[in-house]
């Protein structure tokens, strides 16, 4: 689930903060710029591990705040293909049923992934799962709160850094109206453990934990 | 620690940052400095290493103990994000079975399991999981039905189970029912 990325910056330390140690100074730096925030390409971020490498420190003419070029590791989220997590289902819709793992909500199982056959009950807003066996169907609802296990299928990273000013057309267009779509930067597709009927209790166990 | 060593950047090239200025004087020097900024924070290694739950819960319980140690003398608002991530990020990983993990039985877990011949990704996972049933195994190792038979995968949960540690509660409940059925006999 976690990985260790290794990353390489260079950290701007402001002249009031040059009583305190260098290393402590970098790494709350460090952690301000990337601690739950997306890195393109990379995962989420969770904390600093370690510094492997402090180079020397310069002070630009016209900036009295030092610079320093460091090496160091973080700790990132980033599930690797076909990975079992455990989550909780938050939200269900008519695109799929979303599940949250605490410090990660954009986590979404599409309509088809789901057991066949699922329907969606409009009524309630939650996704059905029709469960036939010798004695007749059963219906096992996706209700909010409950604990999944699921398995990565996909991820996708979206490049969610500002673009520059908009074409003339936008900028004319009603003030008022603010087209603000906010995608997530970071999405994971999965789908629901899926493995040949062994019995309806151990089905049990794999899907309502 | 040791001494910060700090050089004034006037109008020269910095030969161990590696990078030549524009032009040489004073400004020039200027423009180089944004320049290094912004293609400086590279990525060096995507995946240099899996890391465990323990480890990272581990890594957080460390380093929440040091901020309380140190006390409230650095400004919260930066801290915000991290606070955020890491108390979540706890929350979560304290529901799974790697809090009751201590660096030895991870030890023990891996010499274990060297004989089965199973990839890195599918250790972490039953180290990260402590799978009980054989539905479980089979989820989480690739193709188990044609790499593993049924007493392989037994003896896999059996190593799971004996060298991982559970819930404590279960596991008395599990050793009175035990000793209850025993004892009836």
């Amino acid at each position: 689930m976690f990985v260790l990325v290794e990353m390489t910056d260079t950290v701007r330390i402001p002249p009031w903060q040059f009583e305190r140690k260098l290393n402590e100074s970098i790494a709350e730096e460090l952690n301000k710029k990337l601690a739950n925030k997306v890195v393109y390409n990379v995962g989420l971020c969770i904390c600093l591990y370690d510094i492997t490498k402090l180079e020397d420190s310069y002070i630009f003419p016209g900036d009295g705040a030092s610079h320093t070029k460091v090496h160091f590791r973080y700790v990132v989220f980033h599930p690797f293909l076909d990975e079992i997590l455990v989550g909780e289902i938050k939200s269900c819709s008519q695109d799929g049923v979303h599940v949250s793992i605490g410090f990660f909500d954009d986590i979404v199982i599409p309509p088809e992934s789901l057991q066949q056959p699922a329907k969606f009950d409009e009524a309630e807003q939650v996704w059905v799962w029709e469960y036939e066996t010798e004695e007749g169907a059963h219906d096992l609802y996706m209700d909010i709160g409950e604990e999944i296990r699921f398995r990565v299928v996909d991820e996708t990273f979206v490049d969610t850094s500002p673009t520059g000013p908009s074409s003339a057309e936008a900028s004319t267009s009603n003030a008022t109206e603010e087209v603000q779509k906010k995608e997530a930067p970071y999405t994971l597709v999965v789908t629901m453990c899926i493995i040949p009927i062994v019995s309806q209790s151990q089905w049990l166990i794999l899907f309502l934990k | 620690m040791a001494a910060r060593s700090t050089r004034v950047l006037m109008s020269c090239s910095s030969p161990s940052l590696g990078v030549q200025p524009a032009a040489v004087n004073g400004w020039g020097a200027e423009g180089q400095c944004w320049e290094l900024s912004a293609w400086m924070r590279k990525r060096k290694d995507a995946n240099a290493a899996l890391l465990s739950n323990f480890e990272v819960f581990q890594l957080l319980t460390d380093l929440k103990q040091q901020r309380k140690e140190s006390g409230k003398s650095k400004q919260s608002s930066g801290q915000q994000n991290l606070n955020t991530i890491m108390y979540e990020t706890m929350k979560y990983i304290s529901k799974t079975p790697c809090r009751y993990q201590s660096p030895e039985t991870v030890r023990e877990f891996l010499i274990a399991m060297k004989g089965h011949k199973l990839t890195k990704a599918e250790k972490l996972q039953l180290l990260n999981h402590r799978p009980v049933t054989a539905v479980e195994i089979q989820l989480m190792v690739e193709e188990s039905e044609e790499r593993l038979t049924e007493e392989q995968i037994e003896s896999l949960l059996q190593t799971v189970a004996s060298i991982l540690p559970g819930d404590p509660e279960e596991q008395q409940r599990d050793s009175a029912m035990e000793t209850e059925g025993r004892s009836s006999q």
